[in-house]
């Protein structure tokens, strides 16, 4: 069976070597240090700026503004009728008037997610590092499909979800969980080098972050 | 500057340890290879723009990282480990991909990975599946294999498409199209592509937007999906995808089943060490602080991924190249492609002229992979560890510091001993003991470089050296090479 003979491969290639331990030296950053961050607000502003470089659109956000920007922005491009995970907080779209927003319970057919204007969405945590919202399908995130389909992605993020590291994110993260990291919207090198959006997931990414 | 001839003649064999496709004919040597490539211009122009902006993007980001060199000690360790105990990690992953609800196939060469993955696809009953193409799909030759099973393959990246289109081979194992600009894809989808817009102009936003469209509809409707993975977590059994364009979410969202095709040395034990490699990937291969997406998942999911999980484990000659203490190093690999980006070899030949010697893997890295993995009975594989010129910049960048000049050096002594029953010794034999020992120890190599860079400028004319005196010319045939800069980049590097 290939599997033994494999493994037994391995075995010999190995040899006396098998099974030694070596030591991962970890000691690169595990939080921002000073130059990049110095305080809580520093970070959010880091995680804002890193976003914007991947040319996501970032805004920020009192508590209370929330539903009135989520609207606003779902008006400025139009959207007619969005998709939202059903656990979404409800105070988020409380005044979204004139948008039809479908809750999914994970049974929203593919053509119709093909054809709305859009996602709202929370997320699990936030990298101000590497200006990346990553999704656990946790509350407020919904299944995987919801936030790739569409061609437009908002996505809320509270200030205290925003971690400094990548270090800091994977140790708060479960990896049992289908995790998705999201760093801008969809972007494709391949045709010229130029980081262009496309081409399979949504082109449009929006964050706003919250500050309570 | 020193190297050795590739010793002669050589029979035209086919790889002793697998790997070939079905009907792939014999392959030739580097030399012939490259002398092909180096007369397209207009892809040498290309590829040399191209790797240009790689190689900024990659300093830019790295330079921004203040911790990037205890990242990359740490991605040496992360790697070491795993290889080192590679037997356990892989039980360990077996059983919790499988606790996960996933299946493990197990594959001794290319061709058992070809029968399994086409006997997976039977098995549902499809005959559509879409497919991530990944450097370990390349290698075992899918796509031939499920086309020869009645299987229509739907790639889901723009360049693949474009490369396929053309009827091309990649030149870059990460960016397949590097080598033809925007008005070559364009030409290429108007051409080609049925459906694509008459009015189509050559900006990469456009091409992609009908890269989109074109592929959209199989790709939402697709129940089986064909992928690689850069990363497998023994520990939780995670498998983990970073990419740009989003085909790969496609794959593991929408379809049923998923078939994810890896080679044996890409576990890593667990889950705690993604905290460094992610790190250093994104920034080695894209120049990128992290890929616009990077998907974990862990086993089947009734909601949301696969409801039908199967991962092959690949082997074809990694245990081989496992077996050498040396070049055993050459399997920390994780795919980021920076050392072809400053590679001076890779970017005047390109990668189809280590494709055509056999290799999947180009550029520095497949200059060492493939003759370990292949074995170095046939002329091109035996060829590879002489297409280079040793000057270093490779294993600079290295995010996981494999030393790939020292591994080049220690497999051109294997070649030169492999072909010792010759008669006459061969005179590379002591032209490599001599460089080895140069190389051995940093106070001789350099001092020996810069002497090689003296007599080299002398040769010669208007900045080309188009053919080395003696034993040396061999290696200078396919080499239209620029003079050596007076300072070589890895004394420069110091003076920084
Ligand atoms: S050898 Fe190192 S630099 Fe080259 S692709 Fe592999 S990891 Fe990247």
């Amino acid at each position: 069976m290939s599997r033994e003979r494999v493994l037994r491969s391995v075995r010999a290639a190995l040899g006396e070597a098998r099974g030694t331990e070596v030591n991962v030296p970890r000691d690169y950053h595990h939080r921002l240090t000073g130059e990049e961050a110095g305080s809580r607000a520093d970070v959010v502003a880091l995680f804002s700026e890193r976003v914007a470089d991947h040319r996501a659109t970032v805004r920020h956000v009192g508590a209370d503004e929330l539903a009135t920007t989520v609207a606003a922005a779902l008006w400025a491009r139009e959207a007619k009728r969005i998709v939202v995970p059903d656990d979404l907080p409800y105070g988020w779209l409380a005044q979204l008037e004139g948008v039809q927003a479908l809750a999914d319970a994970g049974t929203v057919d593919v053509a119709v997610l093909d054809a709305v204007d859009g996602v709202v969405t929370g997320c699990a945590a936030a990298v101000a590092r590497t200006g990346t919202v990553v999704l656990d399908g946790g509350r407020a995130q919904g299944r995987r499909a919801l936030t790739l389909v569409p061609d437009y992605h908002l996505c809320v993020v509270h200030a205290d979800q925003i971690v400094g590291t990548v270090p800091e994110a994977v140790a708060r993260l479960d990896p049992y969980r289908p995790l998705t990291w999201i760093s801008g919207p969809a972007a494709t090198l391949d045709l010229g080098l130029r980081r262009v959006p496309g081409v399979h997931g949504p082109r449009e990414l929006e964050v706003l972050v919250v500050e309570d | 500057m020193t190297s050795g001839p590739i010793p002669l003649p050589m029979p035209r064999v086919l790889g002793a340890l697998g790997g070939t496709g079905p009907g792939e004919a014999a392959r030739p040597r580097f030399a012939t290879a490259a002398r092909e490539a180096l007369a397209d211009t207009g892809q040498r122009r290309s590829l040399r723009e191209s790797m240009a902006v790689l190689r900024g993007r990659r300093e830019a980001a790295t330079a921004e990282a203040a911790d990037w060199e205890e990242l990359r000690e740490a991605g040496r360790a992360v790697r070491d480990r795993s290889l080192l105990s590679l037997d356990t990690h892989l039980e360990t992953l077996e059983g919790a991909v499988t606790d996960a609800g996933g299946t493990v196939h197990w594959a001794a060469d290319a061709a058992e990975a070809r029968r399994i993955v086409v006997g997976l696809v039977r098995a549902t009953g499809r005959s559509e599946v879409i497919e991530v193409r990944s450097p370990v799909t390349r290698e075992i030759g899918l796509d031939r294999a499920l086309a020869g099973a009645g299987v229509d393959v739907a790639e889901t990246g723009a360049a693949d498409l474009a490369v396929r289109l053309a009827g091309e081979r990649p030149a870059h194992f990460l960016l397949p199209a590097v080598h033809r600009d925007p008005a070559e894809i364009r030409r290429t989808f108007l051409r080609r592509m049925p459906g694509a817009p008459s009015d189509l102009t050559d900006d990469p936003r456009e091409l992609a937007d009908a890269a989109r469209a074109h592929l959209r509809r199989r790709l939402l409707s697709a129940d089986v999906a064909v992928i690689g993975a850069a990363f497998a977590v023994a520990e939780t059994g995670t498998l983990v995808m970073p990419e740009g364009d989003g085909g790969g979410r496609m794959c593991l969202t929408l379809p049923e089943t998923l078939i994810c095709v890896l080679g044996i040395e890409q576990v890593v034990p667990c889950w705690r060490d993604m905290e460094i490699l992610l790190q250093l990937l994104p920034r080695s291969a894209t120049g990128e602080r992290m890929s616009p997406y990077v998907s974990t998942w862990t086993g089947v999911s009734a909601q949301d991924g696969p409801r039908d999980l199967h991962v092959v484990l690949l082997d074809n000659g990694r245990t081989a190249a496992l077996a050498d203490e040396v070049g055993r190093a050459a399997l920390r690999c994780i795919g980021c492609a920076a050392c072809l980006s400053v590679c001076p070899v890779y970017e005047r030949t390109g990668g189809h002229a280590y494709a055509a010697g056999g290799s999947v893997l180009s550029g520095p890295i497949g200059a060492i992979w493939t003759p370990q993995t292949r074995g170095v009975r046939g002329a091109a594989e035996a060829s590879l560890p002489f297409a280079s010129t040793l000057c270093g910049a490779c294993g600079d960048v290295c995010p996981v510091k494999i030393d790939i000049p020292g591994i080049l050096v220690h497999l051109r002594g294997k070649v030169v001993q492999a072909r010792r029953h010759r008669p006459v010794p061969p005179p590379e034999m002591a032209v490599m003991r001599a460089l080895a020992w140069a190389m051995g120890d940093r106070r001789r190599y350099e001092p020996a470089l810069r002497q090689g860079v003296r007599w080299a400028r002398l040769l010669s004319r208007g900045g080309r050296i188009r053919r080395l005196p003696g034993l040396l010319g061999k290696w200078t045939e396919a080499r239209d090479l620029p003079a050596p800069p007076r300072d070589p980049f890895r004394v420069r590097w110091r003076e920084r």
